[in-house]
């Protein structure tokens, strides 16, 4: 889906929050288990970025990858799918939210481990650098990564081969339960520019200000440039996880979430289209099929649970001898 | 022929590759210098580009691995010492490992991470000479310990040439063996067992550098008119049961010598397994470290932890007395 235009962005900020609000739902209903890291609130990030990116351009993202994966093109029936645990999804039900992938736009998945698609997105830039190729690899990490010692590992490592890599940072103000504000030292852009890569602050609920910078940290890269950094100042309306719909915490205060609210990228993205009815009705149609696909796509065959195991074929002892 | 060392059995097998292949590519420290042995003159031959000198970032650039991996290359990441691969549990087990699997076979992680040097050299202390073989084998990473220069070199092409990750452990004690060779030198499959010299009465398992200790306990014990078959299983995952069995079948006895901890060690995979299956005649053995062994520094303490020729012959001698 091409996010060339406001209407295209709005319709896939429409989708990615439509999309998680069903998520919710099934969450709800228990079909979705393990719940999800919902991305609502944070739609201008990825819907921004992707917008800058092609085809062939690469991402790696979260835990919260919902977004990331949607505005890169990936399937949403079959990333819901994905996360209904059906053989239809994206991963054949094998990865789930925290590991949704689609290697065929350049997807190289969600991550469960917090900044460890960084050193992977230099390696992809690195491969495509040595190949020649004009790729640009997307490393997607929030405000919590920054205190992970292999993301400023892999900004050295960037920074000294010059690789084709965006590092988009979602400070979305908490690790979890944690506020940035006790937990980063210095400051996000600090750290990158230590290791001499530019980086720049932008709004992170302004999908037209997030593409602007994108476009231009992309361009860059794949002009030989090298790296950039971008901090996107954003904020997550719902909790960490969907396990705080039912456990009630108070780590941030109700005025800051209505605060944040007020600044909705939907509803921002939404007047620079005014009327949205039509692409609305589309996206809800869509989301419909996605469910009708995801609720009857077949469960995973139990004799499959070692498929895929190993590349080669290989296939493990079983963990029980008759 | 040729007198062919184990050291450059390695440095072979990488310049082969490098040449047959242009998507293979090494990183480590100091491998321009060649320091450890087996990349010597590999940069001079193949360049900088793909025989990367990195900063000492071990989380880094075995991430940026991966994600060349992922984008279509080989790369073989050389660890001068076992303990780093502490350092990238993570990007070897929880990334590399798991992307085939977590991605419903979208993804393959073709890579390679050999160490030049693993267990004890003398006077290198706590830090440097473990031997965790059985940490990747328990978490079904392919894992390899080659014994002589034509093994090491047949199975790392092998390795390089794998879809799946491999860990191709070279051990400190074997790097000093030595072998005529004629002729070009063949890849040898993982997961095949070799029998260095067939007996009747007892099957001696030996892992790694201990194979040589074991063939000459078991020339020793000829005297003694004892009949012993030294297995080598090369590979430790995949492991040859097969061949293990066939031995088995044969001799009814089983003594396995492993130079790392006894406790969850693969000797200890090895006896469970012969146990459950096999109908064997006494009780088996090994001789393993101790449990959660750390090496001292001083020579006799270091000496004292390890599997020794003495403690093998006691070993065999007891399952014989059945």
């Amino acid at each position: 889906m091409s996010l060339r235009t406001p209407a295209d962005r709005y319709r896939m900020i429409r989708l990615i929050r439509g999309f998680e609000e069903l998520a919710l739902e099934l969450v709800a209903s228990g079909d979705i288990v393990g719940g999800t890291h919902p991305y609502i609130g944070q739609e201008a990030v990825a819907v921004g970025v992707c917008s800058a990116l092609r085809p062939e351009d690469r991402l790696t993202s979260t835990h919260r990858g919902h977004g990331h994966v949607l505005a890169k093109g990936a399937d949403p029936a079959r990333l819901l799918a994905e996360l209904t645990g059906r053989e239809g999804g994206l991963n054949r039900g094998r990865g789930g939210s925290m590991h949704a992938a689609d290697l065929s736009l350049g997807i190289l998945g969600a991550n469960g481990i917090v900044g460890a698609g960084a050193p992977i997105a230099v390696g992809a830039a690195w491969a495509a650098q040595l190949a020649g190729e004009p790729r640009v690899v997307v490393s997607f990490f929030g405000d919590g990564a920054l205190n992970q010692g292999v993301l400023l590992e892999s900004f050295n490592l960037a920074a000294m081969w010059q690789v084709p890599v965006v590092f988009v940072c979602e400070n979305n103000g908490y690790a979890t339960t944690l506020p940035a504000a006790v937990a980063v030292a210095g400051s996000a852009l600090g750290r990158a520019e230590a290791f001499g890569i530019p980086a720049v602050a932008v709004d992170g609920m302004d999908t037209e200000a997030v593409r602007e910078a994108a476009l231009a940290a992309v361009d860059r890269a794949r002009s030989g440039g090298g790296p950039e950094f971008l901090e996107c100042s954003t904020y997550r309306f719902e909790g960490h996880h969907t396990m705080e719909r039912r456990i009630k915490l108070d780590y941030r205060p109700a005025e800051e979430i209505a605060s944040w609210r007020e600044r909705d990228p939907l509803a921002r993205a939404a007047a620079l289209v005014g009327d949205t009815t039509a692409i609305d009705a589309e996206v809800a149609e869509q989301l419909y099929q996605a469910r009708e696909f995801a609720l009857a796509s077949p469960a995973p065959d139990p004799a499959g649970a070692c498929d895929h195991l190993y590349a080669s074929g290989l296939r493990p002892r079983a963990g029980a001898v008759a | 022929m040729s007198w062919l060392s184990y050291t450059k059995a390695l440095n072979r097998a990488l310049a082969d590759a490098l040449a047959e292949d242009p998507s293979v590519c090494l990183f480590g420290e100091d491998i321009g210098a060649g320091l450890a042995g087996p990349t010597l003159g590999l940069q001079k031959r193949f360049g900088t580009s793909r025989v990367v000198d990195t900063p000492l970032s071990e989380q880094g650039f075995t991430g940026v691995a991966v994600g060349a991996a992922l984008a279509g290359l080989r790369p073989v990441i050389e660890f001068q010492i076992p303990a780093l691969l502490f350092l990238v549990f993570e990007q070897l087990v929880n990334q590399a490992h798991k992307f085939s699997l977590m991605t419903g076979g979208q993804a393959s992680v073709p890579l390679t991470c050999l160490v030049p040097g693993s267990g004890s050299r003398d006077g290198w202390a706590g830090q440097h000479s473990d031997h965790p073989y059985g940490l990747f084998a328990h978490m079904g990473v392919k894992t390899v310990v080659p014994a002589t220069p034509t093994d090491a070199y047949g199975l790392l092409r092998s390795a390089i040439a794998d879809p799946d990750p491999v860990v191709v452990f070279a051990p400190a004690a074997a790097l000093g063996v030595r072998e005529d060779v004629t002729g070009p030198l063949p890849a040898i499959p993982l997961g095949q067992a070799r029998i260095h010299r067939p007996g009747t009465d007892v099957t001696v398992v030996a892992v790694g550098h201990l194979v040589h200790e074991a063939l000459a306990v078991a020339r020793e014990l000829t005297e003694q008119g004892i009949s012993v078959e030294v297995l080598d299983p090369r590979t430790l995952y995949p492991f040859d049961w097969d061949s293990l069995g066939a031995s088995l079948e044969k001799t009814g006895r089983l003594v396995v010598i492993d130079d790392s901890n006894r406790s969850c060690g693969i000797g200890a995979e090895i006896l469970a397994t012969a146990a459950e299956q096999y109908r064997l005649t006494a009780p088996p053995r090994r001789i393993t470290r101790p449990d959660g062994a750390v090496l001292p520094f001083a020579r006799e303490l270091d000496r004292a932890l390890q599997p020794s020729g003495d403690q093998l012959r006691h070993a065999v001698h007891a399952v014989l007395k059945h």
